[in-house]
């Protein structure tokens, strides 16, 4: 898992709220659909500003943006670049 | 809206009598024609809701810090957010406090966080009340009503910094929960018209605070989540809130840890009239003077 995925994962973990356990989740998996409530996507978003040091415009200030691993990993990877490999 | 605008009615009902200068921006003490308006809305609204089966509790204006946490309040309006502090010092601190009051510096900060912080929503206590076990099929049904508070110091006579609430809670299943804000709906539009107000039904927009609330207040926005009763009181352009339905839908299910009949996450839903609001747009419509109020609204208020 590339290095980027894992944080994510492990900011969904701790600030997700999930009653699910994340490590059973792909990546496309609606999180919501999961148990995340909106609530707890805010902490999500909060959470990834301050680990990625960057912020959201406002555009993206919205549920969907928060809507799996993968729509957050594009959401980053469009804000701050693109991962080394 | 200008500030001209808020002030001119803000004087009029001053002048009245009606309502009084409390002596800080958006505090005001009534007067017992006010208060008359005040039980004939909390009256007719408990009428309205009489085949709800619903369990009436009663609650004081403040709740427990911890419950403030739990809603996840701080979340979404940390700037409306009011905290009881109390002195817990010595004697020497206890002169000090003198000192700063005398000197007329600032002595807050002698102060120390109370267990307490006050009720931003009527219904805030009722959420612990359904833990512990299956909710009943069906679900559980509350009216609650009483003070709140919320910090927003305004010359609006409608952004009171203390004010009635009365709601109707339903918790149990979405399906439930859908039905309850459907229902009341339509029944806040009929009991509000029945007084002769002006009713527009609008998704609200919440003044979610920050970036966070972005997030939020575009959700309540395109789900519809929250819808209010609006009518003029300052403005026919702007018209305030002066109720509401919102579907919280598993958002305080999930952070009370409550279980709908088939042990998935509750769902709820409630029905709230901002008492003091309807108060202000019964003023606005029919006049300062309640005994020439129309007869119809009066026996409706009061029968």
């Amino acid at each position: 898992m590339e290095a980027m995925e894992e944080e994510i994962r492990q900011i969904l973990a701790q600030q997700g709220r999930l009653p699910v356990d994340i490590a059973d989740l792909d990546n496309d998996a609606d999180l919501y659909e999961a148990g995340m409530t909106s609530h707890a996507s805010v902490s999500v978003m909060l959470a990834l500003e301050d680990t990625f040091d960057f912020e959201f415009p406002e555009s993206m200030l919205r549920k969907s943006t928060f809507e799996s691993v993968t729509a957050i990993r594009a959401a980053l990877t469009s804000l701050v670049g693109a991962p080394a490999e | 809206m200008t500030d001209e605008a808020f002030g001119a009615f803000r004087d009029e009902l001053i002048d009245s009598g009606l309502v009084i200068d409390a002596g800080a921006e958006g505090l005001y003490g009534r007067s017992f024609d006010y208060e008359r308006i005040v039980s004939g809305i909390m009256g007719l609204t408990t009428r309205t809701g009489a085949d709800e089966g619903a369990t009436t509790v009663h609650f004081p204006p403040v709740i427990p810090r911890w419950l403030l946490e739990r809603t996840d309040y701080l979340k979404s309006f940390p700037d409306l957010t009011g905290s009881v502090h109390s002195f817990r010092g010595d004697d020497k601190m206890h002169a000090r406090l003198l000192a700063l009051v005398d000197a007329g510096d600032d002595w807050v900060e002698v102060l120390e966080p109370a267990d307490v912080v006050l009720r931003p929503a009527a219904c805030h206590p009722v959420y612990p009340l359904c833990t512990g076990g299956p909710l009943p099929a069906g679900g559980r049904r509350f009216e609650v009503h009483g003070w709140c508070f919320r910090h927003e110091p305004s010359r609006d006579p409608a952004r009171m910094l203390a004010f009635r609430m009365h709601e109707f809670v339903y918790v149990g299943d979405p399906g439930g929960a859908d039905g309850h804000s459907e229902v009341w709906v339509a029944r806040g539009t009929e009991m509000y018209e029945s007084l002769g107000l002006e009713i527009d039904v609008v998704v609200a927009n919440d003044p979610f605070f920050g970036r966070a609330g972005k997030v939020l207040a575009a959700n309540q926005r395109a789900e519809a989540l929250k819808l209010e009763f609006v009518s003029p009181i300052t403005s026919t352009e702007s018209p305030t809130a002066i109720g509401s339905v919102n579907r919280h839908q598993d958002h305080f299910g999930s952070t009370f840890g409550i279980e709908s009949a088939d042990g998935a996450v509750a769902h709820s839903a409630c029905f709230a009239v901002g008492v003091d609001r309807t108060a202000l747009a019964l003023l606005r419509r029919h006049g300062l003077d309640i005994s020439s109020w129309p007869a119809a609204v009066q026996a409706r208020l009061w029968p």
